[in-house]
């Protein structure tokens, strides 16, 4: 789960991270008014979106005045910003965060993650602020310092010591960066963070390091016992069917083609999608109704699928061990009765109670093309799509 | 021969009282599995699917003396119970949850590193050796005993597997699911050792999917050490980049992890590849004829 900047802000404050003082906005008299508040004579107005690249894409402005706050403020609000991040659409902005200006002397990148490979978290420092660090990465990456934190032993300081030495940090900003660091990592864990990115961290005219940028995202698996943080979803930042399938359990991620999928099991969902592609077909969609899908989650599911309007064609393609295809078609036909389905639907059932599955479907006297196996499926279902979209 | 487990292994369940696990275990049960106790805390001087059910895995392992521990506890206790089993020095560990934070499977996974414990899973279907024992959630009827071990990232994939190679008339030795967590258990590599040195294993399924490394390693480490064919499939040649595919694992960050990087480690290491999943067991029947 993402949060926004000026919420991971406030946990950087309530960590010890240096932030520069800065308030929320969700109107253009409002951004005025915490401008006003925050004083001084220079602001940065930040679009508070889920997605990097802000910057470049025009959600990061600087104002000189308070009507200059207010000014890009009204233009930023009800506007969608589109980064390299984001698709087309983009992503709506509500909220904007005002702060206060400062001088950057130096800018440096730092993040903590989630490291699959070393299984333990791993820090990323690198002198080159502000920019893409993945770029970074790939130019110059002798410019990139890691270290892998031993979950046994915890942070090491001897290990911070050399990654200061690396970045060229006198004996002061040494003492910082330090402290910092061991902040945020305190900071992951108590939040269950799988990443914690400060791009840039930089040292201004005070000769002090501050994070300008904060990013947290919270590792989905942990919101049960994260509930306060998982109050801070922002449900405006997702896409809507995505966001209504998880609410009933299922898994369901949107594609830019025309044939939807309906299947057990992630794997299967995308070797389903593969399959579709290889027989010159679009997959509209990622959907795992589970392993243990029930008539009422079949039929959810369907209304899913048919909420995105480039669909032209369904292939349902279910594996039956612990769920029943017997089942699974009892759901299919009543979705497709309550749903008054128009477009071709191919199903493929296997497994345990095939046969009576099968039956069923060709009993309810509904138009459902039956397939024997994914590649007849697939087969038949680009076909079908191709025909409905010919006659219609 | 199989790999990790057989008829002889003695196996416990943590989490056996609940409704997972009472359905699951029972099934086991029905397949000839020896399920020897299980495990719930509090529950413990009862008797449940005909089995003692204790409150500790240290007093089930010392009353039963059980090699291997299966885990249907729910995601925000599993850890713990992982931990348990690896103090009460199980041999190998199945871990069926899905959902475990990924903060508490670093430390799972220090804990096993320095002990003599294996874990399969968490967020898997389990492991089974056909005609001897299932230790796991797989549908048992579509196995059949044989010749292919079968290594996968994906439950519902590894039936796709094992039901083309029973159609194929080849069998499966033993079939493990090493789940779909970005952090796990044993992983491909592990596997493939064991199967290089099982006598019935014949060929070598592998079942991978989008992010991390985990089949980059596998294509190296079939280049230098393995002599049996192997057939790599990996899921996900059409998923977008940034985004999660159902399991915790499966995401594509930035160019790591995708499947043409995969698919290009397999060729390179000279293993057989297929495109499509519905070829797995024909690709397979072919290169072992």
């Amino acid at each position: 789960m993402n949060l926004h900047e000026y919420q991971s802000k406030e946990l950087f404050l309530d960590a010890g991270i240096p932030i520069l003082k800065g308030m929320v906005a969700d109107s253009p008299e409002q951004a005025r008014k915490v401008a006003k508040q925050l004083q001084g004579d220079q602001w940065v107005v930040k679009a508070q979106v889920h997605a990097g690249g802000r910057g470049k894409a025009g959600g990061v402005k600087l104002a000189n005045s308070l009507d200059d706050v207010e000014l890009i403020a009204s233009k930023m609000l009800g506007s969608r910003l589109i980064t390299k991040q984001t698709d087309q659409m983009g992503l709506p902005i509500n909220l904007v965060y005002v702060e206060s200006g400062t001088q950057i002397k130096l800018e440096f990148y730092l993040s903590l993650v989630i490291d699959r490979t070393k299984e333990s978290w791993t820090f990323i420092v690198s002198s080159e602020g502000g920019v893409d660090i993945e770029m970074v990465a790939e130019k110059t990456p002798e410019k990139i310092i890691k270290y892998t934190v031993d979950p046994i032993i915890g942070i090491d300081s001897n290990q911070l010591s050399f990654m200061a030495e690396k970045l060229n940090l006198d004996v002061n900003l040494k003492e910082q960066f330090i402290a910092i660091i061991k902040k945020i990592f305190v900071l992951a864990r108590d939040t269950d963070a799988s990443q914690v990115e400060i791009n840039p961290l930089i040292v201004d005219q005070n000769h002090t390091f501050v994070a300008l940028d904060a990013k947290i995202v919270i590792e989905d698996n942990s919101l049960f016992r994260q509930s306060a943080l998982a109050l801070l979803k922002d449900s405006s930042q997702e896409n809507d069917i995505e966001l209504r399938a998880s609410e009933n359990g299922l898994s369901y991620v949107s594609l830019s083609g025309d044939i939807a999928c309906m299947v057990n099991g992630a794997g299967l969902a995308m070797a389903t999608m593969d399959l579709i592609k290889i027989h010159g077909g679009e997959p509209a969609n990622f959907l795992d109704v589970g392993g243990d899908a029930t008539t009422a989650r079949v039929t959810v599911a369907f209304e899913l699928i048919l909420e995105n309007r480039n669909v032209r064609a369904i292939l349902v393609n279910i594996f039956g061990g612990i769920v029943r295809c017997d089942v699974i078609a009892e759901g299919i036909i009543d979705a497709v009765k309550t749903t008054d389905l128009s477009i071709p639907i191919v199903v493929r059932l296997e497994g345990t109670n095939v046969q009576s599955g099968k039956a069923k479907l060709m009993e309810s006297g509904l138009d459902i093309i039956s397939a024997d196996d994914l590649s007849d499926a697939a087969e038949k279902v680009v076909k079908s799509a191709t025909n409905y979209k010919e006659s219609s | 021969m199989s790999i990790l487990v057989d008829s002889n292994s003695k196996i416990i369940c943590q989490g056996i009282t609940g409704k997972q696990g009472t359905f699951h275990a029972n099934q086991c049960i029905q397949y000839g599995t020896k399920i020897v106790g299980g495990v719930t805390p509090g529950k413990g001087k009862q008797e449940h699917l005909g089995v003692p059910v204790f409150d500790t895995v240290r007093e089930a392992k010392r009353e039963t003396d059980a090699d291997v521990s299966v885990i249907f506890v729910p995601a925000p206790y599993a850890a713990e119970a992982i931990v348990a089993a690896v103090d009460a020095k199980i041999e190998l560990i199945v871990c069926i949850t899905e959902g475990i934070p990924v903060q508490d499977m670093i430390n799972v996974k220090s804990k096993i590193k320095n002990s003599n414990s294996k874990l399969i899973g968490p967020n898997c279907p389990g492991i089974i050796t056909p005609g001897q024992t299932k230790i796991g959630i797989m549908p048992a009827f579509i196995h059949q005993q044989g010749s292919i071990g079968i290594i996968s990232r994906s439950g519902t994939l590894t039936y796709e597997a094992v039901y083309q190679t029973s159609n194929n008339g080849l069998g499966q030795s033993t079939c493990v699911g090493i789940g779909g967590d970005p952090i796990k258990g044993l992983n491909f590599i592990d596997c493939l050792e064991l199967f290089e040195s099982d006598d019935q294993t014949q060929g070598i399924i592998l079942v991978g999917e989008i992010g991390g490394s985990d089949e980059e390693k596998a294509a190296e480490f079939i280049k230098g050490n393995i002599t049996k064919p192997v057939v790599a499939y990996i899921a996900g040649i059409s998923a977008p980049s940034g985004k999660r595919m159902g399991h915790a694992g499966a995401i594509v960050s930035g160019k790591e992890g995708t499947a043409e990087g995969k698919y290009e480690a397999f060729r390179k290491a000279g293993v057989t590849t297929v495109e499509s999943p519905a070829l797995i067991g024909e690709t397979m029947r072919k290169l072992i004829a």
